[in-house]
């Protein structure tokens, strides 16, 4: 079954032609072509297609394209604005917290989820943040201490 | 995956309607259903989307005392609800084991509840609190305890065309305290090997008045240690005693053997987790437990 739906999708609206067993990720993908979200397992085990529904972190494979509209979806591509690095991102590269990177739009969005509620969080709070989001090269230590300074940052002197 | 009809009905009257439809399945958090129908373990020729019905995701506190939980409100917003979170702090605590964050905002209440798991982390402790189902049907609506909904792995009293409208939790007795507990390998992302939820009312004097153990992934469904809860009545909480009711309990306990952990491996936990669970429940209620 075939919708024309209209979502938001990093403050964009779009009007899409979706089928009713697309996933939120394959929409994302495939009909409007932001390809920064990652399948990895495709079941809702890896976190790897993490995007924020209404600021909150969902598995983008664990809902349907139709439970969009009404939304506020935001992806890794609406971070960045001109280019520049969002915090976040910037204490990542400083920190040597991403290596092969396909798991970090995830955790960067699971971070900014973290950051967004809680803007001083210990290092438990952050590992709990980002326990659904697995990364296969770190041992997370280093994306550990690159949330934890880009909070320190973000908080100001 | 098979082709499916989309709807997302407004009200119950709709939503039992669009249920009476041959493959009709309900959606809420998704979490299970998505995978289940991608990874052809499931079919469904209509998916009724339950989230657009306010009664459906209200989590709505009752002026009486106790309150009531939207099936489909997700794991987050029961566990962050104020009156949840001061008054049935276990329940919260339960809402929040399940599966990862990413899981917690989307999965629901009621869905942890239908797909029947003896491991559904969700249940133990509503069970403890003597939880009732609403259920809206196309014979009309019907309540029923919620520990009576369950009859076996994935299987449940709903009839054809019967939706889980909303859980609904008694006030809080005065010095009454409850507590999930439950052992996975890793602390995250994984399923009970085996769980075990402790509820306690004690008098003025500190003794039991009444206990009430509901065993995780120990049986076809969650179930009651009814054996440990008798041996307990009456009784001053001592160390002897709630390692004797975890020993009653293990007993109580209906496990098998699987990839997750062996029947005996099982039992052991229960002991454990069920004097865990009881220590903590005398631990919030400020009562000392005596060293014998």
């Amino acid at each position: 079954m075939k919708m024309l739906i209209t979502c938001t999708v990093n403050g964009e609206t779009h009007a899409v032609l979706a089928d009713s067993r697309d996933t939120l990720l394959e929409l994302l993908r495939e009909r409007i072509g932001l390809t920064g979200t990652k399948e990895g397992c495709g079941n809702g085990n890896c976190g790897t297609c993490t995007v924020l529904v209404d600021g909150a972190p969902v598995n983008a494979c664990l809902m349907l394209a139709l439970e969009a509209p009404g939304h506020d979806i935001q992806t890794i591509e609406g971070l960045s604005g001109g280019g520049v690095l969002h915090p976040i991102q910037q204490a990542l590269v400083e920190h040597g917290g991403t290596q092969c990177g396909f798991c970090t739009p995830g955790i960067v969005l699971s971070a900014k989820a973290l950051l967004d509620d809680n803007p001083n969080p210990t290092p438990q709070d952050i590992r709990h943040a980002i326990a659904g989001n697995i990364c296969r090269c770190t041992g997370y230590d280093k994306i550990v201490e690159a949330i934890a300074a880009a909070a320190i940052q973000a908080r100001g002197p | 995956m098979k082709d499916f009809v989309y709807e997302c009905p407004a009200t119950i009257e709709d939503a039992v309607a669009a249920m009476r439809a041959v493959g009709a399945r309900a959606l809420a958090g998704g979490t299970d259903l998505i995978p289940q129908l991608r990874e052809g373990r499931r079919d469904a020729d209509r998916i009724v989307d339950l989230k657009r019905i306010p009664e459906l995701t209200a989590i709505s506190a009752l002026s009486e005392g106790g309150i009531v939980l939207g099936a489909a409100a997700n794991a987050t917003a029961v566990a962050r609800h104020p009156v949840v979170a001061a008054s049935y702090p276990a329940v919260a605590q339960s809402a929040r084991l399940i599966g990862s964050l990413q899981i917690q905002n989307r999965a629901s209440l009621g869905g942890n509840i239908c797909n029947a798991a003896p491991s559904a982390d969700a249940v133990p402790a509503l069970i403890c609190h003597q939880a009732r189902a609403r259920i809206a049907g196309p014979a009309g609506r019907r309540e029923e305890a919620l520990e009576a909904l369950f009859r076996g792995p994935g299987k449940t009293s709903l009839a054809p065309g019967e939706l889980l409208v909303a859980i609904v939790l008694p006030p809080v007795a005065p010095r009454t305290a409850a507590k999930y507990l439950r052992f996975t390998p890793r602390r995250e992302m994984d399923i009970a090997v085996a769980g075990s939820s402790a509820w306690l009312r004690l008098d003025a004097d500190g003794a039991v008045v009444e206990a009430r153990i509901v065993l995780a992934s120990v049986g076809p469904t969650p179930i009651r240690a009814p054996s440990a809860e008798q041996r307990l009545r009456g009784e001053r909480p001592t160390r002897g005693l709630l390692d004797e009711a975890g020993r009653l309990a293990a007993g109580d306990a209906q496990p098998i053997s699987d990839t997750r952990g062996s029947a005996d491996y099982r039992r052991s936990l229960v002991a454990v987790l069920t004097a865990r669970a009881l220590a903590d429940c005398c631990r919030a209620l400020n009562v000392e437990i005596a060293a014998p």
